[in-house]
């Protein structure tokens, strides 16, 4: 059984317990343990169950790499699923929970799939589910998903409290990894004068040369790291980051870090991740490597560890992952495991070693020690269930047909050798290169990821290079490479026994029959088996790609780190090609699984997105506004009095504006100064009608087209001067439409005299509206408006009440209507001072929905209802606004084309209920027959819908086929539930036909 | 995400503040063009893999349209200029032509 | 009148690592010409007591300042009150020259951001490498969703200049990033 030793542990502070639960139980752990060595120290080996087969699962590593060792942690809000046991640090009150089993995890019912493995193989879903298709969703659907899967999603009413933030960095070289390696490098591109971040993804500096007893001149490795971290820290150049990874390498030296920066100390202020934006000059990636498990039936058995880690559980932590150990090995590295255990008073009863040979320093320390060496052999099987019991060994170019010999223990390591971790390195596009001594995929210098300048950003060095001695001489080498510096001054030496090569072994025996390959795991997290990849080989996969997906081989939340080159050299072996031939699959960022909350940054609750406010935002919403989005604006839609309904107060509201006085906030309608000795000529070519004959002083309406001839957008010209127009915009068109002009001025008539200046936002705009604007205007006093001195569509600079504003005489209502301009920050007095004048007369704000209304009572167009990026000017019976004189403006060409100039084009006409009522939104007008595609054939469309107070029934405009020649003809709109809706086709101009009111 | 230097105002900055503008040195055809030309003018494009001349606004900055020479296959900027030109500029061809010999050329 | 005038977010004001507040009613005038033309330098000397800034450059005189927009674009600040008639004076000097001058005072919101950690602040939101920006530079960028102008005043102060109707949302970006606690200590 695992448990804590009485001495060492480098990272752990006996000193400073910390208490936590497990599935509700209480242990107590040490300041410094991860979670998986506390539960390790505790004696807790089995600690998940399998996504499939429901299979006990222990923990295999000691890092990031962990397949099994997946928790929920916290609980509530705090809830999280599938964190590693093995990068969570243990602090007070940690509370973590088993996933995937029912009911409990000692006791897993689910496990019965474990007896019918045959039901789940590679492909199991794509043939199992084909037929009868209503089994899908009432028989596999349901038990599949009670079975399979990790952790459980949080509950749908929990709510993050923690905070989480982003920020951006910037450097010359940042290094990613801090083991010896990273730590050299960022030495000797620091004293290159460059500016340097390292980022290390672990609480410690140093990586596992500590733990592998790497000697740096000659003595232990940890003095030089203490000394290295020392010097970097007071250089004020470098950037130093704990619990910080690398995520993901971007395009032009993009790098995301996820920093994690109170996981371990959940009580503090801080934010709990703030994920780096990093922009790197040049990026070294350190990583080092990670260790492979080896392919024999019940690797998968809790108690069998991967070699180091069980060597980083005792060397870092003082936990010794079993009382007697059986070490199985390809190479060298893990007689250090085999050493140490013995060293720490643990029983290690064999070494079995798939070489024929192991003569190296390693092997013969070993013996030395008095352990008992097996070469040529393997394990055949792992006996036990829910812990190891035992092993059976045999010989390993067998197949496993008969055992030669069985040890008692209680934990097994295993060694495959070590995969160079390359993710970073390809993430950007960098190739990998088979390395045919240390059998693993490394970097290719020669192909690396190219950045802005074509260059390659990313060198890599130490293990995750393929470099496991010298480590330091190739991480200086990196950087003189990189920076292109000779004068570096020279590195300290690392040094290490030397070791035999690896013979690789992908399965164990070599020979193995299926009985033993249905029991060796390559994925453990998605449960994908030798057998499972060796089935889809024979069922035609070549392609790893392919492969992975069908398998499901390495696409669980560790992504393959551990089971991604055994799986690979399985295919290969299968498909009968080397490795090389066959290749990897993608490595795509993220390199670990990073928080959401990370990745929102600070756009979340109010900043979720920018939330436009006009100068009289706080007034409406202090008197009752009933808010709509308007793009990023908000815009009152109403103003509900006590007991009013929406619609109550709608109505209320228009009907004020056509018997008294009201007031809009039209403060959001874009405002473009459009300047020069070429305004007028720039406008003729932005308008589809003339803007330069329009004299100082007056207005026009205009509309404006893309070079598609579609409308895009309208509104109303002033002329100020001479030389100077202000050109109104729709409220969501406004930075549009000035970055229209933009590129037109800068990028096709460069050499007019034009200037444009976005003015949206200087003027709080009001439209006074009404039979009694006029009234009201007058009794604050100051520039006449009256008919003679203001008249429909002119406008004019003066004094209101005291205030510096331009009125002009224009109207979306079809109502005597003036739309008051004034610096935004007098906005709101001005509002006020025309509320309180106007008390008498009955005045009172209307909303975005009335301003509809009012509109649409008169016919006039809304551009994005009546149009939808498809429909020309023409098609709004707005002929009479597109100059027949001017030989081009903006759009022109595109009405001239045949589709344009279709009569059967859908044109605008007023719809009118028989019966009165409202036409829903969007709806199809019916017409004969079906298409080819068996659908009724449609010949129009609603395109603005409501109920007019003022006519007091349903009023509609749409888009029908010919409709203007239709006049009086009846069309039949098909509602919801098949309802049909008898509509006349007339005028759209429903109310005061010859303007005679806005014209008083 | 790109890194892309504004001409105008000299700022180095990320993708994220400037918005692109698709396929640089297009013709305007207009009224009276052919039914040839104008669709070449509204839809068709070039879409090369490889060296391609492409408008960015820096829309987060100085608020100027500028020109990009970019290599699509390896995302390299190859060059940057102003916009106003018909066509890239001979030094930026040049430079191009040092980086990509074996570059057919403009247009 | 002045009772009457509100600036977006009148006193608004945040204490973190880094003090937030809003700065207040200020001038700021449009200007778009080609910045070359000496006459042009002549009549700004005249009416503020600036030189023409270079490229990303402030020039500052007591209460005025001149700011570089865009090749050919300036922003005179100047306090509120003077801002129109400021514009229609250099509007006159400028008359028959192709200048366009607005006042865009009401448009903008300004915001202090003081402290010696203000750099510190503004990187989670703008994606600009503040080791770069001294005092009496500019910089336009973004604050994570909107447009931003940064000035930098002193070594102890940045103003950030906004659009008006995203004063609220700039506040609290800014608040945000400058919560206690969360300093992320990459600059000091
Ligand atoms: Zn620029």
């Amino acid at each position: 059984m695992s448990h804590r030793l009485p001495n060492g542990g480098r990272l752990i502070r006996r000193g400073k317990p910390q208490s936590f639960t497990f599935n509700g139980k209480r242990m107590t752990g040490y300041a410094g343990d991860t979670l998986a060595a506390s539960l390790l120290a505790n004696g807790q080996t089995l600690v998940g169950r399998s996504f499939k087969y429901h299979r006990p699962r222990g923990i295999v590593a000691s890092g990031v790499e962990e397949p099994n060792a997946l928790v929920g942690l916290g609980r509530g809000d705090r809830y999280e699923p599938n964190q590693r046991a093995t990068t969570t640090e243990v602090f007070d009150g940690l509370v973590a929970e088993s996933q995937n089993h029912w009911p409990s995890l000692d006791l897993d019912l689910l496990s019965v799939n474990n007896l019918l493995p045959q039901f789940l193989t590679a492909g199991f879903y794509y043939k199992t589910f084909l037929q009868p298709r209503a089994f899908w969703k009432h028989v596999y659907e349901p038990i599949i998903r009670r079975s399979a899967g990790l952790g459980k999603a949080p509950d749908d009413k929990a709510r993050d409290p923690d905070r989480y933030e982003q920020i951006y960095a910037f450097c010359d070289v940042l290094i990613i990894g801090g083991g010896i390696a990273g730590l050299q490098a960022a030495l000797s591109a620091a004293q290159s004068g460059a500016r340097v971040a390292l980022w290390e993804q672990t609480a410690h500096w140093g990586g596992r040369a500590p733990v592998d007893g790497v000697q740096i001149d000659g003595k232990p490795a940890q003095n030089w790291i203490k000394t290295t971290v020392e010097a970097l820290e007071k250089m004020n150049n470098v950037h130093l980051r704990l619990r910080m990874m690398g995520a993901g390498v971007h395009d032009h030296g993009y790098v995301l870090g996820y920093e994690r920066i109170t996981d371990h100390a959940p009580a503090t202020q801080a934010p709990r991740h703030r994920l780096w934006r990093m922009r790197a000059g040049h990026i070294i990636t350190a990583t080092g490597a990670i260790e492979r498990p080896l392919s024999f039936a019940g690797n998968d058995v809790p108690g069998v560890m991967l070699a180091a880690a069980m060597r980083d559980y005792l060397v870092n932590y003082a936990v010794a992952a079993g009382n007697s150990v059986v070490v199985v090995t390809n190479n060298d590295d893990a007689y250090r495991t085999a050493i140490a255990l013995r060293k720490a008073g643990l029983g290690v009863p064999a070494v079995i070693d798939a070489r024929a040979e192991a003569n190296g320093a390693l092997p013969q320390e070993a013996r030395a020690l008095g352990l008992r060496v097996l070469t040529g052999r393997g394990v055949r099987k792992v006996k036990g269930g829910k812990r190891v019991k035992g092993v059976e060994i045999c010989r390993i170019d067998s197949a496993g047909t008969a055992h030669s010999e069985v040890f008692d223990c209680d934990a097994i390591a295993m060694s495959g050798g070590w995969s160079p971790v390359v993710h970073l390195w390809s993430h950007c596009g960098g190739k990998l290169t088979w390395d045919t001594n240390g059998h693993f995929f490394r970097p290719d210098p020669n192909r690396p990821p190219t950045g802005a300048d074509g260059a390659g950003f990313v060198t890599v060095c130490g293990a995750a290079n393929g470099v496991m001695s010298a480590v330091l001489a190739d991480a200086h080498a990196a950087v003189v490479t990189a920076l292109g510096r000779q004068d570096l001054p020279m590195p300290a030496q690392d040094q290490l026994p030397e070791e035999d090569p690896l013979e690789p072994v992908w399965i164990m025996p070599r020979r193995a029959e299926y009985p033993l390959r249905a029991k060796m795991w390559l994925d453990y997290q998605n449960d994908v088996k030798v057998s499972d990849v060796q089935l889809a080989a024979r069922e035609g996969y070549q392609s790893v790609e392919h492969t992975k997906r069908y398998t499901t081989l390495g696409m669980a939340t560790d992504q393959g780190k551990l089971s991604n080159i055994n799986g690979l050299a399985v295919l290969s072996d299968a498909l009968g090609q080397p490795i090389p031939a066959t290749g990897t699959t993608t490595f795509r960022p993220p390199y670990t699984p990073i928080s959401l909350g990370a990745i929102a940054g600070e756009a979340r609750g109010a900043v979720f997105q920018p939330l436009r406010r006009s100068p009289l935002h706080d007034w409406h919403a202090a008197n009752g506004a009933d808010w709509e989005p308007v793009g990023q604006w908000r815009r009152p839609f109403t103003y509900k009095r006590p007991g009013e309904s929406r619609d109550q107060a709608v109505n209320r509201e228009v009907r004020n504006a056509r018997e008294a006085v009201s007031l809009l906030d039209a403060s959001t309608l874009g405002k473009i100064l459009v300047s020069g000795p070429d305004a007028g000529r720039f406008l003729d070519m932005l308008y589809t009608n003339m803007m330069s004959t329009l004299k100082p002083g007056k207005c026009r309406y205009g509309l404006m087209c893309n070079e598609n001839g579609f409308l895009m957008d309208d509104g109303v010209v002033a002329r100020i001067d001479e030389q100077s127009f202000l050109v109104h915009t729709t409220s969501g068109g406004a930075d549009h439409v000035h970055g229209w002009m933009e590129d037109w001025l800068q990028c096709e008539w460069w050499d007019w005299k034009v200037h444009t200046v976005n003015l949206t936002e200087q003027f709080a705009q009001i439209a006074v509206v009404g039979p009694k604007a006029r009234l009201l205007l007058e009794r604050l006093g100051g520039m006449d408006v009256s008919a003679d001195a203001l008249p429909f569509m002119d406008w004019r600079a003066g004094q209101l009440g005291g205030f510096d504003v331009r009125a002009f005489r224009i109207s979306f209502s079809g109502e005597l209507s003036y739309e008051i301009a004034v610096p935004a920050s007098q906005g709101a007095a001005l509002w006020e001072r025309l509320m309180t004048a106007g008390a008498d007369l009955g005045i009172m704000p209307y909303g975005t929905e009335a301003l509809h209304i009012l509109r649409a009572e008169k016919g006039f167009i809304m551009i994005g209802d009546e149009t939808d990026g498809t429909v020309i000017p023409q098609d709004l019976g707005l002929n009479w606004a597109i100059s027949k004189k001017k030989t081009d403006f903006l759009g022109k060409r595109g009405m001239e084309r045949e589709a344009m100039v279709n009569p059967d084009r859908w044109k605008l006409v007023g719809l009118e209920t028989l019966d009165g009522s409202v036409l829903p939104h969007g709806a199809l007008a019916l017409g004969k027959g079906k298409n080819a595609n068996g659908q009724a054939v449609t010949e129009g469309r609603v395109t603005s819908t409501y109920f007019s107070a003022t006519l007091g029934r349903g009023i509609a405009m749409g888009l029908v086929a010919q409709g203007p020649e239709r006049m009086g003809e009846e069309l039949i709109f098909a509602g919801p539930q098949d309802k049909r809706i008898k509509t006349r086709i007339v005028d759209p101009v429903l109310y005061d036909k010859e303007g005679a009111r806005q014209n008083v | 995400m790109l890194l892309l230097t504004c001409p105008y105002c000299g700022v180095t900055a990320e993708e994220t503040e400037f918005s692109a503008g698709g396929e640089a040195h297009l013709t305007r055809h207009g009224p009276g063009s052919s039914d040839h030309d104008y669709e070449a003018y509204m839809f068709n494009r070039k879409n090369p893999r490889g060296v391609h001349f492409e408008r960015w606004r820096h829309a987060y900055g100085c608020g100027k349209w500028f020109l990009a020479a970019r290599d699509t296959m390896t995302l390299e900027v190859l060059a940057t200029y102003p916009a106003q030109t018909s066509e890239p500029p001979a030094e930026v061809i040049a430079k191009i032509k040092l980086k990509r010999p074996d570059w057919e050329g403009y247009p | 009148m002045s009772e009457i005038m509100r600036s977006a977010l009148p006193g608004a004001e945040f204490t973190g690592f880094v003090q937030v507040s809003e700065a207040g009613l200020q001038g700021m005038i449009t200007l778009r010409a080609d910045l070359a033309a000496p006459q042009l330098a002549t009549a700004l000397k005249s009416a503020t007591g600036c030189a023409m800034p270079k490229t990303r450059k402030i020039t500052r005189d007591g209460a005025h300042s001149l700011v570089w927009m865009s090749p050919d674009e300036l922003m005179i600040l100047c306090p509120h009150a003077e801002a129109p008639a400021l514009t229609d004076r250099l509007s006159r000097e400028m008359a028959g020259a192709f200048v366009t001058l607005a006042n865009v005072s009401d448009a903008r919101a300004m915001f202090r951001v003081t402290g010696a950690m203000w750099r510190d602040a503004l990187a989670k939101l703008c994606p600009v490498d503040f080791a770069s920006l001294q005092t009496g530079d500019i910089r336009r960028t973004r604050a994570a969703q909107v447009a931003a102008a940064i000035l930098v005043t002193d070594a102890q102060e940045a103003q950030i200049i906004c659009f008006r109707s995203v004063a609220g949302y700039m506040f609290d970006l800014l608040s945000i990033a400058a919560a206690p606690g969360a300093e992320p200590a990459l600059y000091v």
